[in-house]
């Protein structure tokens, strides 16, 4: 099989840049997501992979061989697409055979057949795509997509369209189905948490430029900046601004008017004039005892949430912060007053101008 | 409004008998007229009740038309024949150059592309009678005069627009992510074209045919101007029917009926597809 390789790829429509310099590497067997808010430029970038743009520069090797100039039924990729593209005219055996049958293959019937048992859809083949629920549709396009054995598999939001209860099932069982395959997949996702349970890298792409290529826990424990830190995590990362100083050897920053210490780290390399400071919601504590970096604050409300109790916390300067914790650790309600703290070494520091983080805290190891 | 009060059922009922009166009695009168004698229909006041004959219908078919004045040769199965020829001939060549230029102007953005997309749509702006004199001292030049390729070209400015305008809403309406799920599947845009977009846009191509089908049938200057009459359709052929002892009020409520008759099951057997077709959208699957 064929590693996929982009090499500094531009591409820009009039004035509206879609990728500046997307360099990214995907092994064969191996599942990138790509991530980023909508209009990021993640779309964009599978259809160049894909032959429906041409990048404005940089090159994109298949197995070390450029495929730029090659239209797209030589490329040897398949895809799903968001919008499933089904061929509405045929049934859903004909939609998956038809990669097949463009290649003379032998067998198509044997292998579309085990394919569809792979995916449960082997009592749907006969219908026509507008038969189909949007989960069977779903299913039928990354059969046809997976059929062919492409050595490039692209999926564009595959799961954007279907029912939560069958997105979670599709995130357990997709990871294993694409890894059968032994091909280069590269995932688009709008969603961190799908993102997270498919993907053995995140490519995190913002505005066109990739912003962070690392390992889900990694990107989560570090991330390279402030916009990478908010898109992952739901409630978001809490931020505040803070100007970190020395106090008896020791980091500290001033959060709300309480001197916080912060983990000892390469002081000087936080020395800055602001920082942004965040923690983020599930590392953030609420109690009723005060003490040594206890931040005084006053519960807004309650929100229950899943199995968590998301709270909105408001210090005595009016800046406010989220805490998502279980109910049952929760010992106070909507008016009450409360202290707020975090493990030092669950805070974050970014640099106010850029938004890169400051190497400070190693945090939670990376797995 | 209230559609189940019997107030409101009975004046919905006279408003729509109304229509189908007003828009139903020439279609009705002509067939009645068809199969009577001039007499019969000259007579004042007309009457419903009469004795029906074919001979009218002999007459056209036999193309001998009996007159006060004596025996007059009548062309008019071969006009007939003539409005097949032409009217499919010009569907079926606008269809070929207008179904790809249709998929071109919908699918690719290039250098002038609305502009000459908006020029052709302007051949169906201007009055046929504004280019019918150059088009004939043209037409004699070039040898076209009187031929069946000379007006199947002509009726091009009549059909070419309508299909090539019908059928790039569709193109439009299919998303292209069908056709590069084919693409990507082996197949190269020839078959992407063949197989996914022409199936796809069947119904809005099947509608545009007939329309222009129907509009080139109806086509009257072109033909009176460019052919003679041996290649003359039926909309000129009827022309025979002023004679110099009167008008054959018979004859032409037969022939009116028979030229009539082909579009008009064309279009009775085609309704699904015309309502379907016309109505934008209608195709997503």
């Amino acid at each position: 099989m064929a590693r996929l390789e982009l090499t500094s790829v531009d591409k820009s429509f009039g004035a509206v840049s879609c990728a500046k310099g997307v360099s990214l590497t995907v092994e064969p067997g191996e599942i990138v997501a790509v991530f980023g808010p909508s209009g990021s430029g993640k779309t964009v970038l599978l259809r160049m992979i894909a032959g429906m743009f041409e990048p404005d520069g940089g090159d994109i090797l298949v197995g070390g061989r450029s495929i730029v100039d090659a239209p797209p039924e030589q490329r040897g990729i398949g895809m799903a697409f968001q919008n499933f593209a089904l061929f509405p005219h045929m049934s859903a055996r004909d939609n998956i055979a038809s990669g097949l049958r463009a290649t003379g293959a032998a067998d198509i019937a044997t292998k579309v057949a085990a394919m569809s048992r792979l995916l449960k859809i082997e009592h749907v083949l006969g219908h026509r795509p507008r038969e189909l629920s949007n989960g069977q549709k779903q299913r039928t396009a990354l059969a046809r997509a997976l059929i062919g054995n492409p050595e490039v598999l692209l999926l564009d939001d595959p799961l954007r369209n279907v029912d939560a209860k069958l997105r979670y099932e599709m995130r357990l069982e997709l990871p294993s189905l694409l890894r059968r395959s032994s091909a280069a997949v590269l995932y688009v996702t709008q969603d961190y948490r799908e993102a997270m349970a498919i993907a053995d890298r995140i490519a995190v792409l913002i505005n066109g430029r990739l912003v962070q290529v690392a390992r889900p826990e990694e990107i989560y424990a570090r991330p390279a900046s402030v916009a990478v830190a908010r898109l992952f995590g739901d409630p978001s990362i809490n931020l505040s601004e803070v100007t970190p100083v020395v106090e008896q050897g020791r980091l500290t920053a001033a959060v709300a008017g309480t001197l916080i210490r912060l983990d000892a780290g390469e002081l000087s390399s936080a020395m800055r004039e602001r920082c942004w400071l965040g923690v983020r919601p599930g590392d953030v504590v609420v109690t009723r005892h005060g003490g040594e970096g206890a931040i005084p604050a006053r519960i807004v409300a309650v929100t229950p949430i899943h199995e968590r109790a998301v709270v909105l916390l408001r210090f005595a300067d009016g800046s406010e912060w989220l805490a998502a914790l279980a109910p049952e650790a929760l010992e106070a309600g909507a008016d009450d007053d409360v202290f707020v703290r975090f493990a030092p070494e669950a805070a974050l520091l970014f640099d106010h101008a850029s938004g890169d983080r400051i190497g400070l805290s190693p945090r939670r190891q990376a797995a | 409004m209230d559609h189940s009060s019997l107030a409101g059922r009975i004046f919905r009922g006279i408003a729509l008998a109304l229509v189908l009166v007003f828009f139903m009695f020439p279609i009705v009168w002509i067939l009645l007229m068809s199969f009577q004698s001039n007499e019969q229909i000259l007579r004042i006041p007309p009457r419903l009740l009469f004795e029906p004959t074919l001979a009218n219908y002999e007459a056209l078919i036999s193309g001998q038309l009996k007159t006060a004045a004596g025996n007059l040769q009548l062309t008019f199965m071969r006009n007939l024949m003539n409005s097949f020829i032409l009217s499919s001939a010009s569907v079926i060549l606008a269809l070929l150059l207008g179904v790809p230029a249709a998929y071109a102007f919908a699918r690719f953005k290039f250098k002038l592309g609305e502009t000459i997309a908006f020029t052709l749509l302007s051949f169906r702006f201007a009055p046929p009678l504004l280019v019918l004199l150059p088009l004939s001292l043209y037409y004699q030049q070039l040898g076209l005069n009187d031929t069946y390729f000379g007006i199947v070209w002509v009726y091009q400015l009549i059909a070419l627009p309508l299909i090539l305008w019908i059928v790039r809403g569709y193109f439009e309406d299919i998303s292209p992510d069908i056709e590069h799920a084919y693409r990507l599947a082996g197949h190269s845009w020839r078959e992407a074209f063949t197989r996914i977009a022409v199936p796809l846009a069947g119904p809005g191509i099947a509608a545009a045919g007939l329309l222009s089908f129907i509009f080139c049938w109806n086509n009257f200057v072109f033909a009176l101007i460019l052919a003679s009459a041996d290649k003359q359709p039926v909309t000129v052929g009827a022309l025979a029917f002023v004679t110099a002892s009167g008008i054959q009020y018979g004859q032409i409520a037969a022939a009116i009926v028979l030229s009539v008759t082909p579009t008009l099951l064309l279009a009775l057997y085609a309704q699904r597809y015309l309502v379907e077709g016309l109505s934008l959208g209608a195709v997503k699957g």
